[in-house]
């Protein structure tokens, strides 16, 4: 046994730096790879939970419902039933953290009113689209319309 | 007393001391990260999420655009956009060389930001549509198979998101997105993308775009949801994706798309 071992000093030596190698390599890794990294796939699982804490914007209609009831009434069974309160009054979840101090500056009909009802040939045939000079002399349309329930026009 | 050190003994110390070391701080990472995923309200595993677009719905009034870029604090510049709109413009064919290809002629002015000035004349036989663009949140995504540093990824329930802290700015999934939906963010010099609101769908609201569309082209669906109306959508209406033949699993779903869209 002696004599098989007489000249491999150097190969145990040699295996011995190759372990450390190989532990100094699994240390790094557990080192300098992230807690959460293959919780769910090839990237760091906690990049979800990030990704989810930027804050909202646009409180949704659901949020606005809560306090101003009395337009929804007005609009729920009207033309513009399906439009959102935002589409129109902006991002306001500032407003909704803060109703007091942070008041929304009433839209000017317009402007606003022809983002979508100016004329374009590429709009689908069955939107209403007008052209303000012939429709209305280029009056503001809130005179004959209720922007929430433009129609029937206003007595 | 020697203060002479062998090289021996050297390397022993310094080893073990950086091993004890190492292995001391990921001890101490373990203790400081705590249970790993911290949503408690939100399952991943429950939740599959899709998106539909009608196109025959859409009047190209940027309120999608716009609001995409408040919610999620995207460069107000041209060129970044998480969506956008396109007008595509079928010009009549030409009776004398009918089989000549007819090109659509597309413009995107803004990305729709601030609406379509009309261009064209009724009345010519022409043809024109708008198209919102957004992310298609493929199934078998080619910008995460791209990536080198498991940045980008398509998470649990769907959405194809990206790890900020991670990215390279290698602009590598930039060029195999085939549907041109990435950008660098010049002011982080990594990507951008949609995340389809995720901060938004997690806690029970829809998306800003879908929230601010005026005609409701746009619908977030969740397919692991059996009630969600997008099941329904999706048994009765004509249904395509953008670049089928790529075989992305795309899931954003378009109803009325012209075969001219690319």
């Amino acid at each position: 046994m002696r004599d098989l071992f007489r000249d491999a000093e150097h190969l145990f030596r040699l295996a011995g730096v190759f372990l450390a190698l190989i532990v100094v390599f699994l240390v790094a890794r557990a080192v300098l790879t992230p807690a959460t990294f293959g919780v769910y796939g090839h990237y760091r699982g906690a990049a979800l939970a990030e990704i989810r804490t930027r804050d909202i914007v646009f409180a949704g209609r659901a949020a606005c419902l809560d306090c101003h009831d009395e337009i929804n009434v007005v609009k729920k069974t009207a033309k513009h039933a399906g439009i959102g309160c935002e589409a129109c009054h902006g991002p306001l979840e500032a407003h909704v953290a803060d109703p007091s101090t942070v008041v929304p500056e009433k839209p000017d009909a317009k402007k606003l009113c022809l983002v979508c009802h100016s004329e374009n040939l590429a709009k689908p045939r069955n939107f209403p689209q007008i052209n303000p000079k012939e429709h209305a002399d280029d009056d503001n349309c809130i005179k004959c319309h209720d922007p929430h329930a433009p129609l029937p026009v206003k007595g | 007393m020697d203060m002479e050190i062998g090289r021996r003994e050297f390397l022993e110390k310094t080893g073990k001391y950086v091993m004890l070391f190492g292995a001391a701080t990921k001890a101490w990472d373990f203790i400081l990260a705590g249970t790993p995923e911290a949503a408690p309200d939100y399952d991943v595993t429950r939740h599959w999420w899709a998106f539909y677009i009608d196109i025959e719905k859409c009047i190209g009034c940027g309120n999608c655009v716009r609001a995409c870029k408040a919610e999620n604090n995207v460069i107000r510049e041209p060129f970044y956009f998480r969506t956008w709109v396109e007008r595509y413009h079928i010009a009549p064919p030409d009776l004398a060389n009918l089989h000549d290809e007819r090109l659509p002629t597309v413009d995107s002015p803004n990305g729709g930001y601030d609406g379509f000035p009309e261009r064209y004349r009724d009345g010519d036989g022409s043809k024109s549509f708008f198209v919102p663009k957004m992310c298609n949140h493929c199934t078998d995504s080619p910008c995460t198979q791209v990536c080198p540093v498991g940045a980008t990824f398509d998470s649990p329930d769907g959405v194809v998101l990206v790890d900020k802290t991670y990215c390279l700015g290698c602009r590598y999934c930039v060029q195999a997105c085939p549907y041109g939906c990435r950008y660098i963010d010049p002011r982080v010099q990594t990507v951008d993308k949609c995340t389809l609101c995720y901060h938004r769908i997690t806690k029970g609201l829809t998306t800003a775009c879908c929230e601010t569309c005026p005609t409701g082209a746009r619908l977030l669906g969740d397919l692991k949801d059996p009630k969600d109306p997008l099941h329904e959508l999706l048994r009765t209406q004509k249904v395509q994706v953008l670049k089928p033949y790529l075989a992305t699993g795309a899931k954003l779903v378009y109803h009325g798309l012209d075969g001219a869209v690319r």
